[in-house]
């Protein structure tokens, strides 16, 4: 068991590290001089020349490279080439407001998700199945960011319940946290339906079933205890989505979280914060994960055996 | 990830086995039965002739700025005998922008995916067939590429990239061969160890011949479920780094970017937003469905489930 947990903790600081070197790669893949643009084009050569000292660039690729990894190791992530703020403080002064709406919208997955998939699952072929089956597909296959803007006009516009974007009550939450909940709450569901649908299959139902017990009781004790368990996975599987798919929400709905910057870093050029999001979200992502992995392994006894 | 996410399991394309005549007509038999499969191919023929034979379906041009597109104010008109589905914020046509945005976008996801494809099975093949370092190496590389979130890697890779259809379909690759990879992977460590294989090898076949002629087969019914799948999610990631200003950049139109350009009109001309967020839905969910139906097809363990 303990020899596992080591084994995944390498593999994932060799991930990040395989991480920080794409972003690592991608700065370099950026056309045009950094130092130059930092500094402006009306600047004289010599700025620009102490510029790039300054931060290094007119040392070779492979020292730059180490270089950047041991910041990055020290979670200097460079400053941003619009205020010079370092990186990591812009992303977690920003990092509040991302959580709020990512955790809403992961509870917004699961209230409608969990129930949903455990009544198309019991009442199979109903029209609440076939109605869940196609929530589903509708859920996958509209752009998240076309249906936020749909609900802007509908719900802040039309009928004027909810504000036009923005930051600060409860209300604001509600449009952005459902829109970013809706897809995944439609995966949910169908992943969920068919999980439910394997367990019942299982032999060890039927035996439940067959030595008297009620069909309350299998469920909940039997059925769910069984079903629910991959979705733990999921849920943290979904979080890593979740952080992705909030840059384009943040956008639409002006909402001041990391994502929203790494947008409006894309129309200043900076690409410092870019990379920077980039590399402490996938990072974020790989350590939800390790936990989750971790989460599983003491959850189901099951797969502490193999 | 590692043995302990069967979620993920659940979400992926099921290992087949299609190599008899017989299973053949299986396909044939359950797939014809499946409704979804049939509206999923009619929405998926439906979008594709139409932005095949675009420039039949209409007269216009679809850069062209009409002068009287505009109403007296200089807003959009709402749809009219003139322009059936109304015109945008320049006055320029949107049932022709949606058709040849409908090419554009449509050519940028399936190029990208045939890319992907290429790439991902490749990658499998190699991973899968020859264990060891090769395969550490590659799977290492795939799981780097999977920690990022999709649209982040996306925003990075388009914020370095000057904004153009190929760097769009680029990115699109760069994101979804690494899914495709692990599949044909799997798929390939179970052909492996099949008989034909061992027979082919004392006949004196040598690696490529077998990996070629022997295994490549048998993953191409994956690889086209995976495909029908992830042109959908294409087509979305598509509209969304469009939305976001990394996409296909204007005046070119793709249903992102005409999106965009409602996005701060939505109040005085929600057409401009609705029509390319219902092209997009049924593009996608016509994928979704056949994809879906291809899949379930071919899973033998749904046989007795539905």
């Amino acid at each position: 068991m303990f020899q596992y947990l080591i084994r995944r903790l390498i593999g994932a600081v060799g991930v990040i590290f395989g991480v920080a070197t794409i972003t690592f790669i991608m700065v370099f893949l950026m056309p045009g001089d950094a130092a130059r643009m930092y500094a402006g084009p009306r600047a004289p050569e010599e700025t620009v020349q102490r510029i790039r000292e300054l931060w290094g660039l007119d040392q070779p690729l492979p020292v730059q490279y180490v270089r950047y990894l041991a910041r990055a190791a020290q979670g200097d992530l460079g400053r941003s080439t619009r205020d010079n703020r370092p990186v990591l403080q812009a992303v977690f002064e920003r990092l509040p407001a991302t959580l709020q709406l990512a955790v809403a919208g992961l509870f917004v997955e699961l209230a409608i998700g969990i129930p949903l998939g455990i009544v198309a699952a019991l009442k199979r072929n109903s029209w609440i199945d076939n109605l869940a089956t196609v929530f589903g597909l509708v859920g996958i296959s509209i752009p998240p960011f076309a249906l936020g803007l749909v609900a802007l006009y509908v719900f802040g516009f039309l009928i004027p319940i909810f504000p036009l974007g923005g930051y600060g009550t409860p209300l604001h939450l509600v449009l952005p946290a459902l829109i970013l909940g809706f897809g995944g709450a439609a995966f949910y569901a169908r992943v969920l339906r068919n999980n439910l649908l394997e367990v019942m299959g299982e032999d060890y139902i039927r035996t439940a079933r067959a030595k008297g017990l009620a069909p309350s009781v299998v469920l909940r004790r039997h059925i769910l205890r069984n079903a629910l368990l991959p979705t733990v996975t999921l849920a943290g599987l979904d979080l890593a989505l979740l952080l992705g798919g909030v840059v384009v929400i943040e956008a639409v709905f002006g909402w001041p979280g990391i994502g929203l910057q790494a947008f409006n870093a894309i129309r200043n050029q900076d690409t410092p914060i870019i990379m920077g999001t980039v590399l402490f979200a996938s990072t974020a992502v790989v350590f939800i994960n390790l936990a989750v992995d971790f989460l599983y392994v003491t959850l189901d006894p099951r797969v502490r055996v193999s | 990830m590692s043995r302990s996410t069967p979620a993920s399991a659940s979400v992926e394309v099921p290992v087949v086995q299609l190599e008899s005549k017989a299973n053949n007509r299986t396909f044939f038999n359950r797939i014809r039965r499946m409704p979804r499969a049939w509206v999923g191919l009619a929405l998926v023929l439906l979008v594709l002739l139409s932005a095949i034979l675009a420039p039949m379906l209409t007269q216009l041009d679809p850069l062209t700025q009409f002068r009287d597109g505009l109403s007296d104010v200089g807003t959009p008109l709402p749809p009219n005998a003139q322009y059936i589905l109304g015109t945008d914020h320049l006055g320029r046509d949107l049932w022709t922008r949606l058709l040849y945005g409908g090419q554009v976008s449509l050519a940028i996801s399936i190029i990208a995916n045939v890319t992907a494809a290429i790439l991902g099975t490749l990658i499998g093949l190699l991973a899968g067939y020859y264990s060891g370092i090769i395969d550490s190496l590659l799977m290492r590389f795939t799981e780097v590429l999977l920690a990022f979130p999709a649209i982040l890697l996306a925003l990075g890779l388009g914020s370095v990239l000057r904004p153009s259809i190929p760097v769009v379909i680029l990115i699109l690759a760069v994101i979804t061969w690494p899914t495709l990879a692990r599949v044909v992977r799997s798929q390939v460590l179970s052909v492996r160890e099949r008989q034909f294989i061992e027979s082919a090898r004392c006949c004196g076949g040598g690696d490529w011949y077998i990996i070629f002629q022997h295994i490549l087969p048998h993953t191409i019914t994956v690889t086209v479920v995976w495909m029908t799948l992830s042109i959908a999610s294409s087509v979305l990631i598509e509209a969304s780094l469009s939305y976001l200003g990394v996409g296909v950049p204007p005046p070119t139109p793709s249903w992102g970017n005409m999106i965009s350009d409602g996005q701060t009109r939505y109040r005085l001309a929600p057409w401009m937003i609705l029509i390319p967020t219902l092209a997009i839905l049924l593009t996608t969910l016509g994928f979704n469905l056949l994809g879906d139906a291809v899949r379930d097809a071919l899973d033998p363990r749904t046989s007795h489930r539905s």
